[in-house]
Formats: C-alpha cells, sequence, structure tokens
C-alpha cells in the first residue's frame, strides 16, 4: 500500500543529501547534533521539548523518534504525556487566543 | 502481558535455548539476520576475545524466585526448582580459598532461597572475600524467615546489589509484577534502617536500572542523581551507586521482543550502537559464572544460554583450573551485542 509517510523513510534521513546540496545538509546535520547535546538545558529536557514540538508540527517521524529517545533519556510516561499536553495547551491558547481579535473585530463593528 | 510462569512451565518453544540461538542467528520464528557479533570483534583486532584473568567467581545459586519479571534471562520463577547443592557450594568455597579471586557475586533467581544460602555467606566471609548479593528485595518481605536479611547482610558487609527499574509504581510493576515497587520500597527502607546507603557505614546499596521495554538505559550519571533526588524526596531512601544495565535479548525478554514486534528493530539498535571501547570491556573478561549444577560459563547470559567456557577440560568445578581458563577464548553470539551498546552493559553498570 502507497502512503506519504513510511516509517522506514526515517532511517534514510541522514541521507537526505543524496538528493543534492549535500554540504547544506551536511551542515544541517553537525547542527541539530550540536543542538541536543547536553547545555544549559539537560539532554532530557532538550527531548521533551523535540517531542512536544514534534505534536505541534505533527510530524510522524519526529514523534516516533523523540517518544523513543525521551524514554532513553530516562523520562517516563508522565512526563512524555505532560510534555505533549504543553503542546496541546499552546496550540490550542493560540487559537484562543486570536479569539480577542475576533472579539476586538465584532466590538468594532456592533452596537 | 502479564507473566505469571516461567517460559519453561508454560512449554514454550523459547524455553529451548538452541532455539533462542537459532532465533539470534535468523534461523527460527525470526528471519532477519545481523552482522556476525565475532566479525565487529575481528575488525577491532579484538577476536578472538580473551579473559584478563578472574576477579569475579559470580555464582548462580538456583533459578527459583519468588517474582517473574517480565525480563528475566533466567527464566526464574517460583516454578522452577534448579538450586545448587551444599557439596556444590562447598565446591566453590574450596575454589575460593585456594585462588586469590577477590569478589563472590551471588546471583539466582533469589539467591536467599537457597537453604544454603546464609551458610554460604557466611563461609566466604570468613574466607575474607568481598560478597555481593543480587537481591530482589521483595525476597526481605517474602516470609518472616526473611525479614532479617538486612541484619544479616550487615554482619557480613555483604555488598547488596537490586533492582529497581524506575522511581515510580507503574514502570517498576510493568516489568517486575503487581505490587513489586511499594514492596522494594519497603525493603529498602529496612536495609536503610541497619546502615545501608548510608555515609560512613561501609555498607553499600546499589540500584540497578533497566529499562521497561524495547529501548536503551539513559546516561547512568544522570540517572543516578535523578532516582537519589526523587527517593530521597518522595521516600526518604538512599543509596550509593545507580547501575544502568541494557536487557540482553535472551530468554523471557527475548519472547517479550517477538511477542510485541519489537525484535528486530532492538536488535538493529544493539548492533548500531556497537561501542569498540565498551567492548574491550565486556564483564566476561574478568568474571567467571558457576551454575546452579557447577558448569562454568563465561558470563550469566551464556549461562542461560548453556553456552559453556570453550576450555573443553575444564568446564566443571571440579575439574577447576584457573591457568587453564585464564587461557580460553570467550564464547561469543549474536547477545553479546547487549553488552557492547552505547555506554556499555555489566553487571556493574556502564563500562565505558
Ligand atoms: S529478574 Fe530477578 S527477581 Fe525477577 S524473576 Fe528474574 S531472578 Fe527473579
Ligand atoms: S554476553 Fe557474556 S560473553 Fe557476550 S559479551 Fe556479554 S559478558 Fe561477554
Amino acid at each position: 500500500m502507497n502512503t506519504y509517510y513510511n516509517p522506514e523513510d526515517l532511517k534514510k534521513f541522514g541521507k537526505i543529501g543524496e538528493l543534492g546540496a549535500n554540504e547544506l545538509a551536511q551542515k544541517f546535520f553537525a547542527y541539530y547534533g550540536e543542538v541536543f547535546k547536553e547545555g544549559a538545558l539537560s539532554e532530557r529536557e532538550k527531548s521533551l521539548i523535540a517531542l512536544a514540538v514534534a505534536h505541534a508540527v505533527q510530524c510522524p517521524y519526529c514523534i516516533d523518534a523523540y517518544a523513543v529517545d525521551s524514554l532513553e533519556k530516562g523520562a517516563d510516561e508522565d512526563m512524555i504525556a505532560e510534555a505533549i499536553h504543553v503542546s496541546v495547551a499552546i496550540r490550542g491558547g493560540a487559537s484562543l487566543v486570536h479569539g480577542v481579535q475576533a472579539m476586538n473585530k465584532v466590538k468594532d463593528i456592533t452596537m | 502481558m502479564k507473566t505469571t510462569k516461567s517460559l519453561k512451565a508454560r512449554g514454550e518453544q523459547l524455553s529451548d535455548t538452541m532455539v533462542q540461538l537459532r532465533v539470534l542467528n535468523g534461523k527460527e520464528i525470526m528471519e532477519e539476520q545481523f552482522p556476525l557479533f565475532a566479525d565487529k570483534l575481528k575488525n577491532i583486532q579484538l577476536f578472538p576475545l580473551q579473559p584478563t584473568g578472574i576477579d569475579i567467581f559470580q555464582v548462580n545459586v538456583g533459578k527459583m524466585c519468588n517474582q517473574v519479571c517480565a525480563h528475566c534471562h533466567v527464566d526464574a520463577g517460583p516454578d522452577r526448582k534448579e538450586i545448587m547443592t551444599k557439596a556444590s557450594l562447598e565446591r566453590c568455597l574450596e575454589i575460593l580459598s585456594k585462588t586469590d579471586i577477590k569478589t563472590v557475586d551471588i546471583t539466582g533467581g533469589a539467591p536467599e532461597m537457597n537453604p544454603h544460602f546464609r551458610w554460604f555467606v557466611e563461609e566466604c566471609s570468613k574466607l575474607g572475600k568481598k560478597i555481593i548479593d543480587r537481591c530482589n528485595l521483595t525476597i526481605i518481605l517474602a516470609n518472616p524467615k526473611y525479614h532479617d536479611l538486612p541484619e544479616f547482610f550487615a554482619k557480613h558487609q555483604v555488598e547488596v546489589v537490586s533492582s529497581l527499574p524506575y522511581y515510580s509504581e507503574k514502570r517498576t510493576d510493568s516489568q517486575r509484577g503487581e505490587g513489586v515497587f511499594e514492596k522494594s520500597i519497603k525493603a529498602l527502607q529496612m536495609l536503610n534502617a541497619v546502615g545501608y546507603g548510608q555515609e560512613g557505614t561501609g555498607l553499600t546499596l546499589n540500584l540497578v536500572y533497566n529499562p521497561s521495554g524495547a529501548f536503551l538505559p539513559p546516561g547512568q550519571s544522570s540517572l543516578e542523581a535523578d532516582f537519589k533526588r526523587q527517593l530521597k524526596r518522595k521516600y526518604e531512601i538512599e543509596f550509593n551507586s545507580l547501575f544502568a544495565i541494557t536487557n540482553l535479548p535472551i530468554s523471557r525478554f527475548l519472547d517479550y521482543l517477538i511477542q510485541s514486534g519489537n525484535y528486530e528493530v532492538y536488535m538493529e539498535k544493539l548492533v548500531n550502537a556497537f561501542n569498540p571501547v565498551a567492548a574491550q570491556n565486556v564483564m566476561c573478561r574478568n568474571t567467571i559464572s558457576v551454575s546452579w549444577d557447577g558448569y562454568l560459563y563465561d558470563c550469566d547470559f551464556n549461562q542461560m544460554l548453556e553456552l559453556k567456557v570453550a576450555s573443553p577440560k575444564v568446564q566443571h568445578i571440579d575439574d577447576f583450573d584457573i591457568e587453564a581458563l585464564n587461557k580460553r577464548s570467550i564464547v561469543l553470539n549474536q547477545h553479546c551485542y547487549g553488552c557492547t551498546a552505547g555506554a556499555g552493559s555489566s553487571c556493574g553498570g556502564e563500562t565505558v
């Protein structure tokens, strides 16, 4: 069955440079590796942020990858669930806060 | 998946070690073949793998256990009756008295269920050996006759090494059985009460983390800090070190991997995480493992796969010969990838 998303494709991510612009791909991966190293934030915090963002951008590859990575960085189910709820809250909040714009507009044009 | 019986008692084909080895080599149940572990060692000039000596004498005193953990590499449980006899334990003591092997590492099953356990510890103590007991914690509460184990351990300065897969109930119980977390916490508090894990007492309490599923363990030091903080905050528990251990794809964990559809992905993960430095430091290089019936193995995993040491004339405690054993080549197979992934894994945790 053909689908746009295929779990096997995640393994090919590292070879994206084969498409072209290999130098840019390599720079991206070097940068990517640096980003996730322990710094002011721990590796676990970064992994959970990545998981939350993955849910916000709804990337199935990143969700799979960072669900596993979070566990391998010592997170448990509650931490993972809370990270996802942060994403949900921000997405929901971002919609709702636009309600202010609607509210303003409605006020502008109503008596 | 709740396990209440060993693979053996359930009559599962995987309880046959030949079947396990065939699975690992893509010849039965699973078709996927992975690069040979031995070839990986050849690439780094580490083949044949040889011991550096024998520092640790690990005795598996029996497969009987009060728990039936889902990942158990021993396939232990209450239904397993294999127990080391006093005669074999005596033979082990004789070996220990005649060699300068410093550490006796007692494991099982629940080693304390061997009726000669206390006597054996006392005798090892008289020999001045460092004694490690791999205690599953819940045994301490399983029966009044075990309630004084903490005092007994303290008396003989036994280093206690205990599994606690996580500082939460859900994770612990999903791997080790319902109610195990609560009992483990109680047992840890009892050990603390007699001085274990407390500064200045010299009584060492180490915990073992291993993943409750098909993933690799986190870095040991950051996890240790988490465990220390959380166990202290929630339960006033203290301990010395945390060992992060990788689950090897054998026995009940192999069964779990196959049943849950995670086998290929997990093996691939182990193979991709092969670390040459960890390979240098695998525990079989300084350990000898003895089974309940007195046979010798390179490690507890090889023991559970029935891969005896490759020194044909010395395969049993009755023929123990340290010189000959030091010249042996270690028996390797695909499960060995579990010891060399990432930061490495041994009975003492990370190896890198
Ligand atoms: S892992 Fe340890 S405590 Fe659990 S069943 Fe096996 S021997 Fe018993
Ligand atoms: S499984 Fe045993 S023989 Fe294989 S590398 Fe690990 S300790 Fe050595």
